[in-house]
């Protein structure tokens, strides 16, 4: 007997599930690939799974990352310096996808998207084994095309919200989400920061009225203490900016090391 | 225009979500400003007391001549206060922040133009203004950098990526992201995402309706081309809107073809981009094959982007408008032509235009009559003729 792998939003959805079971937040770890260089990325993708990262969302550079800070910035020039293309991004989703079934998304902005083709990218990215898509320059209203490519072979396309987002624009979007929701924790750019926004407490309870799906929040942690502070606010957690850092940060040899065990201190602090 | 802002296939809002509100309060700001008569009265005060509306139309009868072509006639924006026609948008634009309880401005500048007629119009309005512009900019424009810094503006440096405009446009946006609640970014082309290319357009279009009236005063009928350089296209999208009904009107934007469009180091988008999505618009875009954005490469600061306003990618589309390129060293002849025939030193944007002339009068015949956007003034420019006049034999 044979049984139907599970779909994406399965996926998603038993991996928010599994941590809350675990009684912690669920730890989403972003790191731009190609970034020091090619050849390091696979392994510091595995370290941070190997870390405990419940999620992985695969950053593909861009030339113009606008809603982007500095550290992300940097990180994909030296991965566009090395050559690294929407193709590589798949690639290193698909060699993921044979040994671990953490889920893994996209994060890019939409131009390589478009210039891959939309059906053609939802049908690799589907067949590498990858879950959903983060467009942080394709807000509801532009993403009928991309939304259409992804639902045909049962992709995703993750929402971001902000604190700015109006209530009206919440009650008529967020139920539409799928996978879960992203809040996005500053209105800033990303970008590790010393402290976090007062109101992520009450900008996340805004949403959660209009959704029974998990809650992610990101841009700007950086510290275990900041998840510790989001235990009982949301349902996950999304680190990037600090978590390249880390790898900046560390000796080229100790890159994998200190990730993992960056990324553990995360998962730690999220302990309910 | 469509009420989300596309042109056919072209335009939209391809924001982050933090900005989407910021985008929506601005559409309605500006729906409402368009239709308040106190408004529309104070910006035409503005026109005529600070910027020095209407600007003259010049019959340049040495130009046409030299350029084989019955008659040119020339929109001098480059009389406008502080040299180019950029301060209409700024002026405008300020207003409209006033009304807006914004206090905070944010702009982009490439050759400076837009960054200085941002600062005048803060300085005026007694508003902050922050102008980011590409350490490459800044360098190739010093004397616009020190004339913002006297009019009160911060000037920050952006050292990312190409260092010239897209990135200045980049780091604007990211700057608005961060401080959206007090903060009005101040877009300087008909670019971006929607609602600007439509505001830049109306503000711009005082242009063309000025050019319009008099060239019917002068002549007692329409031109028969109107040509216009291209960087986002606001000059040209505010000449070119009033005639774009009038279809036995040619419309012709010429675009900056740096080193020659066929060595890919140019600033031609319609002419050798292909459609993409660049800071919040769906145009042609200058772009390699993965989708990343190249950098765009033109003698003249102003023209130096890799995307046009949408409006313009819709013209070309559908045929409209045609767009065509001169290269650097065309544009510099085209400087010194204008310079000698009429005793006007342009700006090297509109340079480009001037430089057209000749390929115009070819394609259009030598009976044509001519209204050609003068977008600017020389004189931020003479650093870069100087070098560049050092680099070819027997230029002086
Ligand atoms: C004098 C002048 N003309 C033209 C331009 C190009 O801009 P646009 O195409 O928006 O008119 C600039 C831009 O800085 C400029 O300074």
């Amino acid at each position: 007997m044979t049984v139907a792998a599970p779909t994406g939003l399965e996926r998603i959805a038993r991996a928010f599930a599994r941590a809350r079971e675990e009684r912690r937040l669920a730890v989403v770890i972003y790191l731009t690939v190609g970034y020091p260089d090619r050849a390091s990325t696979a392994g510091l993708l595995r370290a941070a799974l190997d870390g405990g990262a419940d999620l992985l969302e695969l950053g593909v550079p861009f030339s113009d990352p606008l809603a982007d800070g500095a550290t992300v910035q940097r990180a994909s020039e030296v991965a566009l310096a090395g050559g690294t293309s929407l193709r590589d991004c798949l690639a290193e989703a698909r060699g993921l996808m044979a040994e671990y079934d953490a889920p893994v998304i996209f994060m890019g902005y939409l131009n390589p998207f478009l210039r891959y083709g939309l059906t053609a990218f939802a049908r690799d990215a589907a067949s590498a084994g990858a879950v959903g898509v983060i467009v942080p320059d394709l807000p509801a209203e532009e993403s009928a095309d991309l939304d259409a490519a992804l639902a045909s072979v049962g992709l995703t396309r993750i929402d971001l919200y902000a604190s700015t987002t109006p209530e009206d624009r919440l009650a008529r979007l967020v139920p539409r989400s799928r996978g879960f929701v992203y809040c996005v924790s500053v209105t800033g750019v990303t970008g590790a920061r010393a402290a976090l926004a007062e109101d992520v407490g009450a900008f996340v309870a805004r949403v959660r009225v209009h959704t029974a799906l998990p809650i992610a929040v990101g841009f700007g942690i950086s510290r275990p203490d900041q998840v510790a502070s989001l235990r009982d606010v949301a349902d996950g957690v999304v680190v990037g900016s600090a978590a390249i850092d880390v790898v900046t940060n560390a000796p080229r040899s100790e890159g994998q090391r200190a990730l993992r065990e960056f990324v553990a201190s995360l998962v730690a602090a999220g302990r309910r | 225009m469509t009420p989300s802002g596309r042109y056919g296939e072209f335009g939209g809002q391809y924001v982050p979500e933090t900005l989407m509100p910021a985008v929506h309060e601005l559409e309605r700001a500006w729906e409402e400003a368009q239709r308040d008569p106190d408004f529309q009265a104070e910006l035409r005060r503005l026109h005529r007391d600070f910027i020095g509306r209407p600007t003259p139309l010049t019959d340049a009868r040495r130009l046409a001549e030299a350029v084989g072509l019955r008659r040119v006639l020339l929109k001098r924006e480059d009389l406008a206060h502080t040299g180019a026609h950029k301060i209409n948008n700024a002026v405008g634009q300020a207003l409209l922040a006033v009304r807006m309880g914004k206090k905070r401005i944010v702009a982009e500048t490439g050759a400076g133009q837009h960054g200085v007629a941002a600062a005048t119009a803060c300085a005026l309005l007694g508003l902050e203004c922050i102008v980011y512009m590409g350490a490459v900019d800044i360098r190739r424009q010093a004397p616009n950098v020190f004339r913002m810094k006297l009019l009160g503006a911060d000037v920050r440096e952006v050292v990312s990526g190409s260092q010239t405009l897209k990135d200045a446009v980049n780091e604007a946006i990211r700057d608005w992201v961060t401080n959206v609640r007090a903060t009005y970014y101040m877009l300087g082309s008909a670019i971006g995402p929607h609602p600007y290319p439509a505001i830049v357009r109306e503000l711009q279009t005082v242009i063309g309706v000025e050019a319009r009236a008099q060239t019917l005063a002068l002549l007692g009928r329409l031109p028969d081309v109107v040509s216009a350089c291209i960087g986002g296209g606001s000059n040209a999208i505010g000449i070119f809107a009033p005639f774009i009904a009038d279809t036995g009107v040619a419309l012709r934007g010429v675009e900056a073809g740096g080193e020659g469009v066929a060595t890919g180091r140019h600033a031609a988008s319609i002419g050798a981009g292909q459609i993409g999505v660049l800071h919040g618009t769906r145009t042609y875009v200058l772009q390699d094959g993965d989708g990343q954005i190249a950098e765009a490469h033109s003698i003249s600061a102003g023209l130096d982007y890799p995307g046009v306003g949408p409006e313009h990618a819709m013209l070309a589309q559908t045929g409209r408008a045609r767009y065509v390129s001169v290269t650097d060293s065309e544009a510099l002849e085209g400087f010194r032509l204008l310079a000698r025939t009429e005793g006007i030193i342009p700006a090297l944007e509109s340079a480009h235009a001037i430089a057209d002339l000749r390929a115009l009068a070819r394609a259009h015949g030598a009976q044509s009559e001519v209204l050609l956007c003068l977008s600017g003034r020389g004189d931020k420019d003479l650093d870069t003729v100087i070098a560049a006049a050092e680099h070819v034999p027997g230029a002086d």
